[in-house]
C-alpha cells in the first residue's frame, strides 16, 4: 500500500450544547495515510478543515488514556486506532457510550471520578512501617500476582462496553473493581477486608453479569472482567465463613 | 461538572441485537430459564415414578406430545449454549494455580470436558446396567 491511497470519511458525532438539543452527525473527507490513526485524522480535521470539533486527546502513545471513543461503534484509544483498517470507510466516530456528552467527542467522567476512591485503591496498612524500618519488600512472584492489574490507564474503555453499567449508572464498574483486586494481591496491602465491604454491595461486584466486552476492549489487557468473578469468589467465600464461623475466627 | 448542559444518550431496548458478543451473552443469560425447565421435567418424571407404573405410563405420553418434544429440543440447543459458553469462562473466573504458576485456560476448560464425559459415561453405565 502507498504512503496515501486517496481519501476515506469520517461520521463524526458532533453536539454543541449551547445550539444543539441533541446530537447530529457532520461527515468530513481526511487523507487515506498508512501511518495515520483515527486520532491523527481527526487531528487533521481540527487543524485544516473545523476547529470547532471537539475532544480529548494527549500522549498519542496509548499512556494517557484521554483519547478513547467509539469507532464504528466499538470503544477504543484513537490513537492505537488505525485508518487503513477500515478502508474504504466511512468511520464511524462517536463519543464514548454511557457517558453523558459534554461537548462532541468529549464526554463527562466524573461519574467514575467519584466511584474510584470508595473503593480505595492504595495500599493500606493496618500499622505504617517507620522509615528507619525500610521499604517494604516484595519478591517477583508478589509483584507478578498484581501486575497485570496495575496496567489499568482509566480510559473508560471498559464502561463504555459494559452494557450493566449502560443500564444501572450505580454499577462500581469494571476498572475501579479491577483496581481494588489489584490493591488486594498486592503483598503489601492489609485493606482487603474495607474493599470487600464496598464491593460486595449489590452495586458492587453482584451487579455484573459477566459479559466480558469490558476484557475484550482493554487497551491494557487488564481483563476486568476475570478481577470481577474472582471478587466474587472471594466475597462468596467470606459470606459462607461469616455465617458458619464465630466472629473471632474469621 | 457544574454549569455544563450535557447529553444523556438513551439505551434502546434492542442494545444486545446489534454486536455478536452482547447477543451471545443475552441467549447465554436467556439459557438459565430452559435449565430451569430442564430441572422441572426430571423431578417430574421421577415423580412419576415413585407413584407407580401407571403414573410413569403418563409421564411418557406427556413427554411424547409434539409441543413437549418441541421445548425439550429447544431445551437441548440452550443447555449445549449453557455448557460450552461457561465452560469457556471458568479461566476467566478461576485463577487455578499448579506447583505456582498459572495453569492454561485451555486446560482448565478440557479439564471441565473430560468431567461432563466421565460423569456422563457413569450416568448411562448406571441406567443401562
Amino acid at each position: 500500500m502507498p504512503d496515501e491511497a486517496g481519501t476515506i470519511g469520517l461520521r463524526v458525532a458532533r453536539y454543541r450544547p449551547d445550539t444543539d438539543s441533541e446530537p447530529g452527525w457532520q461527515e468530513y473527507d481526511v487523507p487515506l495515510r498508512r501511518e495515520w490513526t483515527v486520532l491523527d485524522a481527526l487531528n487533521h480535521v481540527k487543524n485544516e478543515v473545523d476547529p470547532t470539533l471537539s475532544f480529548r486527546w494527549s500522549c498519542r502513545m496509548g499512556i494517557c488514556g484521554s483519547c478513547g471513543m467509539d469507532v464504528d461503534g466499538t470503544p477504543r484509544l484513537t490513537c492505537g486506532t488505525f485508518l487503513a483498517d477500515f478502508a474504504p470507510g466511512p468511520i464511524r466516530v462517536e463519543p464514548l457510550s454511557n457517558f453523558p456528552v459534554v461537548r462532541d467527542l468529549v464526554v463527562d467522567i466524573d461519574d467514575f471520578i467519584q466511584k474510584l476512591p470508595r473503593v480505595k485503591p492504595w495500599i493500606i496498612r493496618d500499622e505504617e512501617k517507620s522509615v528507619d524500618e525500610g521499604e517494604y519488600l516484595q519478591s517477583p512472584e508478589e509483584l507478578d500476582a498484581y501486575k497485570q492489574f496495575s496496567m489499568c490507564i482509566n480510559c473508560m474503555l471498559c464502561y463504555a462496553a459494559c452494557p450493566v453499567y449502560g443500564l444501572d449508572p450505580d454499577f462500581v464498574g469494571p476498572a475501579a473493581i479491577a483496581l481494588a483486586e489489584r490493591y488486594d494481591l498486592d503483598s503489601r496491602d492489609q485493606g482487603a477486608r474495607e474493599r470487600l465491604d464496598v464491593l460486595i454491595e449489590h452495586e458492587g461486584v453482584w451487579g455484573c453479569t459477566f459479559v466480558g466486552e469490558c476484557t475484550r476492549v482493554c487497551p491494557k489487557h487488564v481483563d476486568p472482567a476475570g478481577a470481577i468473578q474472582r471478587y466474587k469468589l472471594k466475597a462468596a467465600r467470606e459470606s459462607v465463613k461469616a455465617l458458619l464461623l464465630p466472629r473471632g475466627a474469621r | 461538572m457544574n454549569g455544563v448542559r450535557t447529553y444523556r444518550r438513551p439505551i434502546s431496548t434492542w442494545w444486545w441485537v446489534g454486536k455478536r458478543t452482547y447477543f451471545v451473552f443475552v441467549m447465554r443469560e436467556l439459557s438459565s430459564i430452559f435449565i430451569a425447565w430442564l430441572v422441572v421435567y426430571l423431578l417430574l418424571m421421577i415423580a412419576a415414578i415413585g407413584r407407580g407404573a401407571d403414573a410413569y405410563d403418563d409421564f411418557l405420553r406427556f413427554a411424547a406430545n409434539p409441543v413437549v418434544v418441541v421445548v425439550d429440543l429447544v431445551a437441548l440447543a440452550f443447555v449445549v449454549l449453557h455448557t460450552i459458553t461457561w465452560f469457556g469462562l471458568t479461566p476467566k473466573a478461576m485463577d487455578v494455580r499448579a506447583a505456582g504458576r498459572p495453569v492454561p485456560a485451555a486446560a482448565v476448560i478440557a479439564s471441565q470436558y473430560v468431567g461432563l464425559v466421565v460423569v456422563s459415561a457413569f450416568v448411562v453405565w448406571l441406567v443401562s446396567r
